[in-house]
């Protein structure tokens, strides 16, 4: 009897592993198949192989692109070193490896790019989003505008950011690249509404019994905010968080494709220009890591949200 | 002492609702010595939490108002605790942390960190409850909530403790139990109490005056009982006690007779539009 029940418990999480597994599969023999029969101006549609050739050649062509680097500072740190020991006077100059960046390279720049639009907009949005979700008022005051702002594309917002970002943003030798601004700010304003909304819900969702019990030990209004509001709060927040940053993701691979700043999307803008043999493999490449690091982000939001939350045994998903 | 410690003075509330205004109370008026214990008692909906609620100053009345120690109440505060008929615990606190919750903001400046954590342990060892300190809400039986949630407006030292049907959803077991807490504690530091319970035997145990409130709307205190039996109480020793026994008799009475519970008129007309008129149905008190 007890080994039956153990036999099918196991048998049960088998299938449950290979289910997965089976998709995977069965999507890869689609994939194959439809890819054999595709020809496009430049050439086959890539399968599977392909692609993993490609995303092969993408790691090796970041190696090659790191040793050059490589060598290049040691040519430079050797070339300094001859000339302040022939002139002791002599200003070393340090000038940075210009060469093109590589897929790697790109995907950095995208992390970094979306992070910090995703950061800056729950900087904003969560408060705001405290405030609205508090006062009735302001909430009547804030909505048309967020409901009007909120379907906004970024490819709309992307000629303003940009002209707005050169005229405000001067300066001779600029730290951070303005197409760095111009994507950040557009991430940032098309992600940041979800989490308003999500947090308005929330706050303004907390029970009637705890505001009274809040009441009744009179905590400040920030006590209140932080002890009261936020704990109940928290759930919904995430989940316009994650809903947020899903947007950030997307947007800034569209961004980026639009605007020439660098990133995957100009990655893969630069391959379907470039309009080689290989291309279209190299963009399938960039396809499967868009999705993959968008999947990661996600994975990550919800760890966060478990490591904060009050209550673990809340079904998260 | 020329002034009493707590008046609830003509006191009316009408509610507006989208049906237009709906008169709850209708000058409702008690005055309250410091550290008696007062039961409110009326058939459900008459409008006892409303009262409750004015008293903590939840809700404003319309007319009227509530008067401690001389000051009326315009806002809630922690020297009239609420103890909420559903615990009301943050279920993101420890047991520990929901009473700290409430000490830190009465005893801030003047009791040290050291004795503010000796008088939280002190109020949940009251209630019997300094095992579970450090458990959060939802890993304790609803007994324990409701315990946790006495120790919590006990540990403010309120000069009045409101409780809304603090006993309503417990086993009659655990009620029994924390009816003799509430009378030890009680005893031992002589808050004055208003508690609201639909149940008659809990009223007569643990109460100086019992205030039977007629039903709504516009409803009013119909009679009040004192309750003159010595202190302390036994449940067991009362049981046959013919002093008891008549004021069980007193406040049934009051329930089922004078104040019997009409339909409401939802009620009426359906039973009218499918039968013919009939007899009342038995009230209860519900
Ligand atoms: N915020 C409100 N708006 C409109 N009507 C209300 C409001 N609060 C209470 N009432 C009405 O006032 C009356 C009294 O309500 P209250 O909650 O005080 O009754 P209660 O005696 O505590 O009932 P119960 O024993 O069932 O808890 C009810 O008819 C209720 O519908
Ligand atoms: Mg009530």
């Amino acid at each position: 009897m007890l080994s039956n029940l153990n036999s099918a418990v196991l048998t049960e999480k088998l299938v449950s592993a290979a289910l997965p597994i089976a998709g995977l599969l069965m999507f890869l023999l689609v994939w194959n198949m439809s890819a054999q029969r595709i020809e496009t101006s430049l050439g086959q549609f890539p399968g599977p192989a392909e692609v993993w050739e490609q995303g092969g050649n993408l790691v090796d062509e970041h190696r090659v692109q790191r040793e050059k680097a490589a060598a290049f500072y040691e040519r430079q740190a050797k070339r300094n070193a001859e000339k302040l020991a022939k002139n002791p006077g002599y200003v070393p100059k340090q000038r940075r490896f210009t060469g093109k960046p590589t897929f790697f390279d790109q995907i950095g720049t995208s992390l970094v790019t979306v992070m910090l639009g995703f950061l800056l907009a729950a900087l904003i949005a969560v408060p705001i989003g405290i405030m609205i979700g508090l006062s009735q008022s302001l909430y009547s005051a804030m909505n048309p505008l967020i409901q009007l702002l909120k379907p906004v594309s970024p490819l709309a917002w992307l000629p303003l950011v940009t002209m707005v970002v050169s005229a405000v943003y001067v300066s001779d030798d600029p730290t951070v690249p303005k197409s760095f601004l111009n994507s950040m700010i557009t991430v940032m304003l098309c992600c940041i509404w979800p989490t308003i909304i999500n947090t308005a819900v929330g706050v303004s969702g907390v029970s009637q019994d705890h505001v009274n019990v809040s009441r009744v030990l009179r905590l400040g209004p920030l006590t209140h905010v932080y002890k009261v509001v936020l704990p109940s709060a928290l759930p919904m927040i995430f989940t316009g968080l994650r809903l947020s940053l899903g947007i950030a993701w997307m947007v800034l691979i569209a961004a980026e494709m639009l605007a020439q700043n660098p990133g995957l999307g100009k990655f893969v803008w630069d391959e379907f220009q470039n309009g080689s043999s290989n291309s279209l493999g190299r963009i399938m490449v960039a396809v499967i890591v868009i999705g993959l690091i968008g999947f990661l982000l996600d994975r990550g939001m919800l760890l966060l949200q478990r490591y904060l939350s009050w209550d673990k045994s809340a079904t998260l998903r | 002492m020329d002034q009493p410690h707590l008046i609830i003075d003509h006191v009316s509330m009408a509610f507006d609702t989208p049906k237009g205004s709906f008169q709850a109370l209708d000058d409702v008026h008690l005055k309250i010595n410091k550290g008696e214990f007062i039961s409110l008692i009326g058939h459900s909906g008459c409008g006892k939490s409303t009262v409750l609620n004015i008293v903590a100053g939840l809700l404003q009345a319309s007319t009227g108002g509530v008067v401690l120690n001389g000051k009326e109440v315009r806002e809630p505060g922690p020297e009239r605790a609420v103890v909420f008929q559903n615990h009301s615990l943050f279920p993101w606190l420890t047991t520990y942390q929901n009473v700290e919750l409430g000490v830190k903001q009465v005893f801030r400046g003047r009791k040290s960190r050291a004795e503010m954590r000796e008088w939280i342990e002190h109020n949940l060892a009251m209630v019997h409850m300094e095992h579970a300190m450090d458990k959060r809400p939802d890993e304790i039986s609803g007994g324990m909530k409701q315990r946790v949630g006495i120790a919590r407006a006990l540990a403010m030292q309120p000069e009045v403790l409101l409780m809304d049907e603090p006993f309503g959803a417990l086993d009659a077991l655990t009620r029994a139990h924390l009816q003799d807490s509430l009378m030890e504690i009680h005893a031992q530091l002589g808050n004055t109490v208003i508690m609201i319970t639909h149940d008659v035997d809990e009223a007569v145990l643990l109460s100086d005056r019992i205030v039977m409130m007629t039903n709504g709307p516009s409803a009013t205190i119909g009679e009040v009982l004192n309750v003159d039996i010595e202190r302390p109480r036994d449940r067991i020793a009362l049981s046959d006690d013919p002093a008891y026994n008549g004021y069980r008799h007193d406040v049934l009475e009051f329930l089922y007779e004078k104040q019997r519970k009409v339909e409401d008129l939802g009620d009426r007309r359906r039973a009218a539009a499918s039968t013919p008129p009939s007899t009342p149905s038995p009230a209860r008190v519900a």
